[in-house]
């Protein structure tokens, strides 16, 4: 028997994992890449297992995303919308993993609109928890998803100059992102106006720019966040179009970057707010078709990780 | 008819707040006042009782008349003058009633509790005050003195009536961490306040800017993905109250001064001669931001914790008395309203049962003194109220704390003595314990050995 590789009950984040155990789920999510590019696209590996996905906030990218690769990998799914439901009936989060612990689910992907809840139900749970997103905290199979793209279009994971560039202070993508690229020795640049870049990031070893152009010279990696569309009107920058003229990706900016530099974008994207949408649509440079794809690959690497180290847990640790 | 009772406190570690001192020594009580002290000389072993001989026949008292108290040394001190408290009569009853906020406070050798407004209903009105005041006397062993809100129902826009409520009893006004946006509102009501004598207490903050705020702003918020305020809307908050302090003449009582950005500000006012005075929380004195970890919400409160730089700032201000007193803050919250994600979660901790071995830790980390402390916990808190309490003067209400401050204990809260168990030292290890507690003479609290 190998080592485990990734001995965790959940996968709440990228901050505990160390970075042989996010190589361990990039290499495992290879091979998923194969499998899903095969016809027969099925495994059992997940068999005889149930997977809820509880989605507290509207999603349907992740979602269809994570449904697929519990799907291929043989459990059953089931998808629950609790933001129709329960919580407005006044049932609190604990009620509600309790009710769940009566069905005896054996993954739980939760998305929630605050950071640390999905830790709180990880907590009162008796399964495996995929954190989908809890508020600005983290994202981590967004951030292994990228990981896993630029490791197969760069052919390497460290020594990277990466720009994160958008709506920093409200993502958790961006979060997951810095952790995960910081962990595997990558340079990252932050950019994007002050109102929605913390300088705190400055201490997680991340360089801020204001200025784009500035930012951009000579990286390897470009990375678009969604602008939300609540953040656009007044409060954190003026106007729509003065912040696609400051800090929209197009060609005369990204042509500061390296020239195999590659362009991604989590989505849904805006385009003429911070995406040109020849630059998303530009084979060439955009990652953004291969990024989805990564996304099914990952999750179900990670579930599968999950369900290995529950089995052995239900098993063995008796 | 009861013969007085006389207590002769000997073999103890007097701590005085007003002298600054701690000494060994006796105290000997009556009809609820302190009679007479003496203090062992430093060639007098406290073995060889001397001194507290002395002390009886003094007062043409032998020891059978006398209830003969042998400290063994350990600490005596003015009871604890808590202001700030939260008892949630009326309205929310099953967090913490006048009859277990009392035991609490009995246990944690706090003699008088100073009890916010911030109730459902509002206390704003005598008869409200009045309710309070009556439940609090059937219930309490302990002092209980109510502050009234400053504006109806806390919103800031009409001023309650403060002749009235303090003629009921009301001993400060304040409208507790809601903060009077309309300056012209707290202006007037701070100028009508200053005409009847009341102390005002408010919350320094900007409110706008720390609205919906759950941490302070740094790395640890950053990393964590919650909504955070800067540590400057204290100071914003701080510099507008002092500007209408400057106009109004107002008495005014910060309630939590927790950042170092605040204090030169606090500092210049009080130079200037303003009628102003600060207090802190225990557990700004004694955590910090880190302390919240993976999103405990027994460690949110508010203002909510701050960076270490600014705790350390602020235990030096305790100590050069630039903060004049250390509160609990106790703000009891059931488990509900607890087990939520952070942002939801209610803020405020119990703290009654924790505040002195809580401030036992400044102790042995060597940044406060025992006289510091009890200077910040009953002297000044009592002065600003006017109560003779706080000190431990011939003459003075024989309100005292019996403590050992070096006993180890491992907090448990469910051990605690109020009916919410929301305290972020559940499971740590402390020094201090309450040995006994009196208020007026009688004993509301005793440790059984």
């Amino acid at each position: 028997m190998q080592p485990p590789s990734f001995d965790h009950p959940h996968l709440l984040g990228i901050e505990p994992l160390r970075p042989h155990e996010i190589t361990a789920i990039l290499d495992l999510a290879d091979d998923y890449v194969v499998l899903n590019r095969q016809t027969k696209k099925h495994s059992d590996a997940l068999a005889g297992l149930t997977q809820i996905n509880m989605f507290f906030e509207n999603s349907t990218r992740t979602q269809a995303s994570f449904e697929l690769a519990g799907k291929r990998l043989g459990a059953d799914v089931m998808n629950m919308a609790m933001q129709a439901s329960s919580i407005k009936k006044g049932e609190t989060l604990i009620d509600t993993a309790m009710t769940l612990n009566a069905m005896h689910p054996d993954l739980l992907v939760v998305r929630h609109p605050h950071s640390g809840a999905v830790d709180l139900l990880a907590q009162k749970v008796n399964c495996a928890v995929l954190n989908a997103g809890d508020g600005r905290h983290e994202h981590p199979t967004q951030a292994l998803l990228d990981a896993l793209t630029i490791r197969r279009t760069k052919g390497r994971l460290h020594r990277l100059n990466i720009a994160i560039c958008g709506d920093i202070a409200h993502s958790r993508v961006a979060r997951s992102n810095l952790i995960l690229l910081g962990k595997m020795e990558n340079r990252i640049r932050l950019i994007g106006p002050p109102t929605l870049v913390p300088q705190q990031f400055s201490e997680f070893g991340a360089e801020i720019y204001d200025d784009m152009r500035e930012g951009l010279k000579g990286v390897d990696v470009v990375m678009m966040l969604r602008l939300q569309k609540e953040r656009m009107d007044g409060g954190f920058i003026p106007s729509e179009r003065e912040y696609f003229y400051r800090y929209g990706l197009d060609a005369e900016k990204l042509a500061l970057a390296k020239p195999d530099a590659i362009v991604m974008h989590p989505g849904p994207m805006n385009r003429g707010v911070e995406i040109d949408g020849t630059i998303a649509d530009d084979i060439k440079r955009s990652v953004i078709q291969e990024q989805v794809e990564m996304g099914v690959a990952v999750r179900m690497a990670a579930m599968d990780l999950l369900a290995r180290n529950l089995r052995t847990a239900r098993t063995g640790g008796a | 008819m009861m013969p007085p009772i006389t207590i002769l406190f000997h073999n103890a570690r007097l701590i005085d707040p007003e002298a600054g001192t701690d000494e060994i020594g006796s105290l000997l009580i009556r009809d609820g006042r302190i009679l007479a002290r003496s203090e062992v000389g430093p060639d007098v072993g406290p073995e060889s009782g001397g001194s507290h001989d002395a002390l009886l026949r003094a007062h043409a008292l032998s020891p059978s008349d006398v209830e003969m108290i042998d400290c063994a040394g350990k600490c005596l001190a003015p009871g604890i003058v808590d202001i700030g408290v939260k008892v949630c009569e009326p309205g929310e009853r099953h967090k913490e009633s006048y009859k277990s906020a009392g035991l609490a406070a009995a246990a944690g050798g706090v003699t008088t509790i100073v009890t916010r407004p911030d109730t459902t209903p509002t206390i704003d009105s005598p008869e409200t005050l009045e309710f309070v005041t009556r439940r609090a006397q059937a219930d309490a062993p302990v002092n209980v003195l109510p502050m009234a809100a400053l504006t109806k129902a806390r919103e800031g826009r009409e001023m309650t009536e403060i002749g009235f409520l303090m003629d009921a009893g009301a001993v400060a006004f304040t409208d507790c961490d809601h903060v009077i946006r309309d300056t012209k509102v707290f202006s007037r009501a701070l100028t009508y306040a200053r005409s009847c004598g009341a102390l005002v207490m408010a919350h320094p903050q900007e409110p706008i800017l720390s609205g919906g705020a759950a941490a302070t702003s740094g790395k640890f918020a950053a990393l964590r993905g919650l909504p955070a305020v800067s540590p400057m809307a204290e100071r914003m908050g701080l510099d507008r109250d002092i500007a209408l302090l400057e106009m109004t003449g107002a008495r005014y009582h910060a309630d939590q001064i927790t950042t170092a950005r605040a204090l030169p500000a606090l500092e210049r006012a009080k130079n200037n001669g303003l009628d102003i005075t600060a207090g802190t929380s225990i557990h700004h004195l004694t955590l910090n931001e880190l302390d919240v970890a993976d999103y405990r919400t027994f460690f949110k409160v508010k203002p909510p914790l701050r960076s270490e730089d600014d705790r350390l700032a602020v235990i030096e201000a305790v100590r050069v008395g630039l903060i004049d007193v250390i509160s609990s803050m106790h703000t009891p919250q059931d488990e509900e309203s607890k087990r939520l994600p952070f942002e939801e979660a209610a803020a405020g901790a119990v703290a009654l049962e924790t505040l002195l071995p809580a401030a036992m830790r400044l102790y042995h980390a060597g940044l406060l003194d025992l006289p510091t402390l009890f200077r910040a916990m009953a002297l000044n808190p009592a002065r600003r109220l006017g109560l003779a309490s706080g000190r431990l003067a011939v003459g003075a209400p024989a309100d005292l704390v019996l403590f050992d401050p070096d006993v180890p204990v491992v907090m448990d809260r469910f051990q605690l003595q109020s009916k919410s168990k929301n305290t972020p030292f559940d499971t740590q290890r402390m020094q201090g314990r309450v040995l006994a507690t009196y208020v007026a003479g009688q004993t509301v609290y005793r440790r059984d050995a």
